[in-house]
């Protein structure tokens, strides 16, 4: 009887909360304003690294919208928390009653797998600023499109920059035991066989604290690099405990790692001169670049992981209504043909979804802080 | 294979004795308690996480956001606070622990089985307790992340014994926690308070006879645990310099194997069993890779129970030494 009541309670005001997100007019809004929805974990415990590629998406749409065009643009947000089965209802949402015209995001793989099927029958383009995982592409979507590089292609530009800047006599991949590190360690070594530096290999569990059998192999291995799969935490402790060690081959990671709690974790002197690769573009602290002054202008932090991304995402999808397109299916035609110069790199898609060009930048700390060196096939690294 | 025992052998025998020193003085507690009350205390490893998180409270009010550079007394004199003061902490919460926990299972009578889910329930509390705010209150970051202890003994090479390096801290861990094993040995087989202890794990009901007060031995038993956890803990801090609420788990599962496998209720028993265990899985590890030191580890525990159901030493607390 109670829970009735609280249900009954609950629907009207859902549906008092529904009439106010349709504005006062019905049919869903006039026809000069269109809704762009964006997806990905905004309070959960991985917001931090979906926030900056929402600001970078809300920076762009308000650009546009100063600009007074014939058809104004909505950003419609959807925190699913990263959870697969949040954004399966919220996309239902989102199509059926909000009536979003395209997607930005979703920001995280598992939702992305989750929802692709849904927003394929109803024919909503959607653009991803930061789901890597390399299976997406592979599942025929003709509505889905990303701007940033699968992590098929993140282990092997890592690798082969390492390669191309040390001419390593013998290279050491180290991971622990989760499936994305171990999924980029397998890339690393296929890329260092294919590259005939001779290799070994060990992995740790990833609660374990003290790696000193894995810095004996390293140690007794004598490699000119080690490449490691995994996150910061992980990757902290291990570094600090193989600079103890008086292990000094070049350090690289990959996006996992990409955080300045790396350098905390293994103390900065440790941490001096490793090499994080990853496939966003995050301009450096500081830097006066049109993109970063506009986006500290707005929201006064610095662009962070995945900000450019967010930007450009929107962007692709503010040209092709710029071009005239104004349905789904128009829009999603448009972004087929986008060629443009975007905050992170040159946005163009494949036929399947994926960016043209699949970068993966470099990055290395100096004194203390993650500096962007550049793209992996041009980028120098100091020492 | 051979080329790699042979260029790894001594460093991994260097490495397993400092990750077994931790092993065994952290089994200690779980010995003890088992010894007196027949009780898996699956706490205890929380009673070393509050031990790590309080040493690390002392190094970062010292740093105060720098390094510390100490001479060769500042660094002992800093050493032995962080240890006195995690081993109060962690006593104190072991006591505490058992106030609340078992204690009140005690009295009514309780299964054992009730006192184990008090454990686990225990257990989880503390973690969430501290993950959620403790720890954040402590060093103004987010609990649920890595805490970095500032470098306070130097991490340089000492002496080479053949291609095995012993480091300055490594020395420090091993040195220290044989002293302590040594004087909680002498305490428990020497003194008043030991022959309460023994008397107790004994038999409980003749000790009462005799004049002995039960509680304040059960008492007495985690405080000392508790202890060894927190010197556990404060080595623990000085050579891996990092911590987070989770850091008991796989020490705690660890530690308790090592008990088991020395013999349960038995001290030494706890010390062999760790160095058994610590040396084990880095040998292990030069043949079969560190993914399978876990593994390892408990096939050695179950091929030793198989042939010696009461652990390496066996005997237990109460047939200790007079």
């Amino acid at each position: 009887m109670r829970f009735g009541r609280v249900f009954a309670v609950a629907a009207a005001a859902s549906l008092a909360l529904a009439g106010c997100a349709g504005g006062s007019t019905s049919g869903g809004g006039d026809s000069s304003t269109l809704k762009i929805g964006f997806m990905g974990d905004l309070t959960g415990e991985n917001s931090g690294i979906v926030i900056p590629p929402r600001n970078g998406a809300k920076l762009a749409i308000d650009e546009y919208n100063k600009t007074n065009p014939a058809t104004k643009l909505e950003l419609k947000e959807y925190d699913s928390q990263g959870k697969p089965e949040q954004a399966t209802s919220l996309i239902a949402t989102a199509v059926g009653q909000d009536k979003i015209t395209a997607l930005i995001g979703p920001a995280f793989s598992g939702e992305s797998k989750a929802i692709g099927g849904q927003l394929e029958q109803n024919k909503i383009p959607s653009v991803s600023p930061s789901a890597t995982n390399a299976g997406l592409s592979a599942n025929g979507w003709k509505y889905w499109h990303r701007v940033v590089a699968s992590d098929a292609s993140q282990g092997p530009a890592i690798a082969n920059f390492l390669v191309t800047a040390k001419s390593p006599k013998k290279a050491y991949v180290i991971s622990d035991d989760q499936e994305y590190s171990v999924g980029l360690a397998d890339n690393f070594e296929k890329t260092l066989k294919e590259k005939n530096v001779p290799t070994e290999r060990d992995k740790f569990a990833k609660d374990a604290s003290d790696y000193s059998s894995t810095v004996q192999k390293v140690k007794a291995a004598n490699p000119d690099i080690i490449l490691f799969g995994g996150y910061y935490a992980q990757g902290g402790r291990l570094l600090k405990q193989l600079r103890d060690s008086q292990v000094t081959a070049t350090f690289a990671t990959g996006d996992g790692s990409l955080d300045a709690q790396l350098i905390s974790g293994a103390g900065a002197a440790a941490a001096e001169k490793a090499v994080v690769g990853c496939p966003c573009n995050i301009p450096d602290a500081g830097s006066t670049d049109e993109f970063s002054t506009k986006y500290k202008a707005a929201f006064n932090v610095d662009p962070a992981i995945y900000s450019s991304e967010g930007y450009d995402a929107a962007t692709a999808i503010i040209n092709a209504v710029k071009a005239g397109n104004t349905t789904s299916e128009k829009i999603n035609e448009a972004l087929k043909t986008i060629d443009f110069k975007g905050a992170s790199k040159q946005i163009k898609f494949k036929e399947n979804g994926e960016p043209s060009t699949d970068a993966i930048n470099v990055y290395q700390v100096t004194g203390g802080v993650l500096k962007n060196l550049g793209v992996s096939t041009e980028a120098k690294l100091n020492g | 294979m051979l080329q790699d025992l042979q260029a790894q052998f001594l460093g991994s025998t260097i490495g397993g004795l400092v990750a077994g020193s931790i092993y065994a003085l952290i089994a200690l507690g779980y010995t003890m308690v088992y010894g007196v009350l027949r009780l898996i205390n699956f706490a205890h490893s929380e009673i070393f996480m509050i031990g790590t998180v309080t040493s690390l409270f002392i190094l970062i009010t010292l740093a105060g956001g720098g390094s510390i550079t100490l001479g060769v007394f500042g660094m002992i004199a800093v050493l032995l606070l962080i240890i006195i003061a995690s081993a109060a902490v962690s006593g104190g919460a072991a006591v505490l622990l058992e106030q609340v926990a078992y204690r009140p299972l005690r009295k009514k009578g309780a299964t054992r089985l009730a006192a184990l889910i008090s454990a686990i329930g225990a257990s989880l509390f503390l973690q969430e307790a501290f993950g959620l705010k403790i720890i954040s209150w402590i060093t103004g970051k987010s609990g649920r992340v890595q805490q970095n202890a500032p470098r306070f003994i130097p991490h340089e090479e000492l002496f080479h014994i053949g291609n095995g390096v012993v480091r300055t801290d490594h020395v420090f861990v091993v040195v220290g926690a044989v002293i302590m094993m040594v004087g909680l040995d002498q305490l428990v087989s020497r003194t008043r308070i030991g022959r309460g202890i023994r008397a107790t794990a004994q038999d409980p009901e003749a000790a009462v006879l005799m004049g002995v007060s039960i509680d304040r031995i059960v008492r007495i038993t985690f405080l000392l645990g508790g202890a060894m956890a927190g010197v556990a803990a404060a080595l623990y801090i000085m050579e891996y310099e990092n911590t987070d609420y989770r850091i008991g788990f796989l020490l705690g599962i660890k530690a308790f194997t090592a008990a088991v496998l020395g013999g349960i209720g038995n001290l030494r028993g706890a010390l062999l069993g760790g160095i058994v265990l610590g040396l084990v899985e880095n040998w292990s590890s030069i043949f079969f890779g560190s993914q399978w030191k876990d593994v390892t580890a408990f096939v050695v525990l179950v091929l030793v129970l198989m042939f010696r159901p009461t652990g390496i030493l066996g005997e237990s607390l109460q047939r200790a030494r007079a």
